[in-house]
């Protein structure tokens, strides 16, 4: 008589033990990689995908998810930015937190935005080890960035007029809008690969990320990363 | 009687003062409906159309074609609803406007953008949502 009981009960506690675990799949090497990062950064960056992503998440986070970015960041600036961290997004990391309004426009209150740690070298090369290790299943294609016969010059103009990527990053310093990352130093910081992907398409990456999928040709996304990918690079 | 009315009015109008200062300036007595697309606006909208919708956004420094300013009563009403629904959903380039106003489609639902036309004809007061 208590056996469908019993039954009931553990059936219940094993659906419970599954709901609570945590996203299924994480490749070994990002969990090892994840078990070297400090709790101090993941107390503000998503290091696995989220489960239930949302508006209201984008508002809450204190940093930009980091779950992908051994798909986004190249290694030497990583390791250069964790021991001297500029600010990437000129907004913040939600950038209607610092709008404030005024004439002829709004403006971002600087000081309001939160400045990141730096760590020491040794500290910057192993966190930034560990971080290359996270990656999303599938979101970038290796190769899929060809360099060779891109037209900066057409993809500067895509980047401005055509496509209005401009509108929200800046390209040369204070030059363009300030809601998304500049990318006046993009080619020192981010994989073309990854470059081409989000710009394909970002709702792959959060569905809610205020920068929407436009309808771009192959052609054309070639050549806006090509420009992208070239930029910050003329130091070198 | 007049004595405790005259005690009475301060205290009443001190309570309503301090009811209206404590809204937030996106809050007040509306519906869910206009509440939800409001913080949608202010997550997509705001940063070329103002966090005040009057067309001054963060970004408008590096636009060559400035935004719709959305509190502008006369200009907004000569704004067919289903112009507006087309623009958020397929992008300025369709309704003949400005390539750099994206296409939303990707983000908001169908649903949404209908509130947020609605939400939009409630920020300007220029006509009753339909």
């Amino acid at each position: 008589m208590r056996l469908p009981l019993l039954f009931a009960a553990s059936g219940a506690i094993a659906a419970l033990t599954f709901a609570a675990r945590p996203a299924p799949a994480e490749p070994a090497a990002a969990t090892g990689a994840i078990a070297d990062i400090p709790a101090s950064c993941a107390s503000c960056h998503a290091l696995t995908k989220p489960e239930t992503p949302t508006v209201e998440r984008l508002w809450t986070r204190k940093g930009p998810d980091l779950w992908y970015a051994g798909d986004k960041f190249n290694r030497e600036w990583l390791v250069s930015w964790l021991q001297n961290p500029a600010p990437i997004r000129p907004g913040g990391v939600m950038w209607f937190k610092h709008a404030k309004p005024g004439e002829p426009r709004d403006t971002i209150d600087t000081a309001s935005i939160e400045k990141h740690p730096a760590v020491d070298a040794a500290t910057a090369t192993k966190l930034a080890d560990a971080l290359l290790h996270l990656k999303g299943e599938g979101l970038i294609v290796e190769g899929e960035f060809k360099p060779e016969g891109v037209n900066l010059t057409m993809g500067q103009m895509s980047f401005g007029k055509l496509r209005g990527c401009v509108s929200c990053h800046q390209d040369k310093p204070g030059q363009g809008g300030v809601s998304g990352p500049q990318l006046h130093d993009a080619g020192k910081r981010l994989k073309p690969d990854y470059v081409l992907a989000y710009t394909r398409d970002p709702q792959k990456f959060d569905h809610f990320i205020w920068m929407p999928r436009l309808t771009l040709s192959d052609p054309d996304l070639q050549r806006l990363t090509g420009y992208i990918a070239s930029l910050g690079k003329e130091n070198k | 009687m007049t004595y405790r009315v005259a005690l009475l009015l301060p205290a009443v109008l001190a309570l309503g003062g301090a009811l209206i200062l404590h809204q937030p300036a996106s809050a007040g007595a509306e519906s869910p409906k206009i509440t939800a697309s409001a913080h949608l606006y202010d997550t997509y909208c705001a940063q070329c159309h103002g966090v005040q919708r009057n067309g001054k956004g963060v970004n408008t420094i590096g636009l060559s074609v400035q935004p719709r300013d959305h509190s502008d009563t006369v200009g907004m009403a000569s704004l067919p609803r289903d112009q507006m629904i087309r623009a958020i959903k397929e992008g300025g380039a369709a309704v003949n406007k400005s390539a750099l106003m994206p296409a939303w489609s990707s983000v908001l639902t169908d649903q949404q953008i209908e509130d947020m036309a609605d939400y939009l004809q409630h920020v300007c007061k220029c006509g009753q949502p339909t």
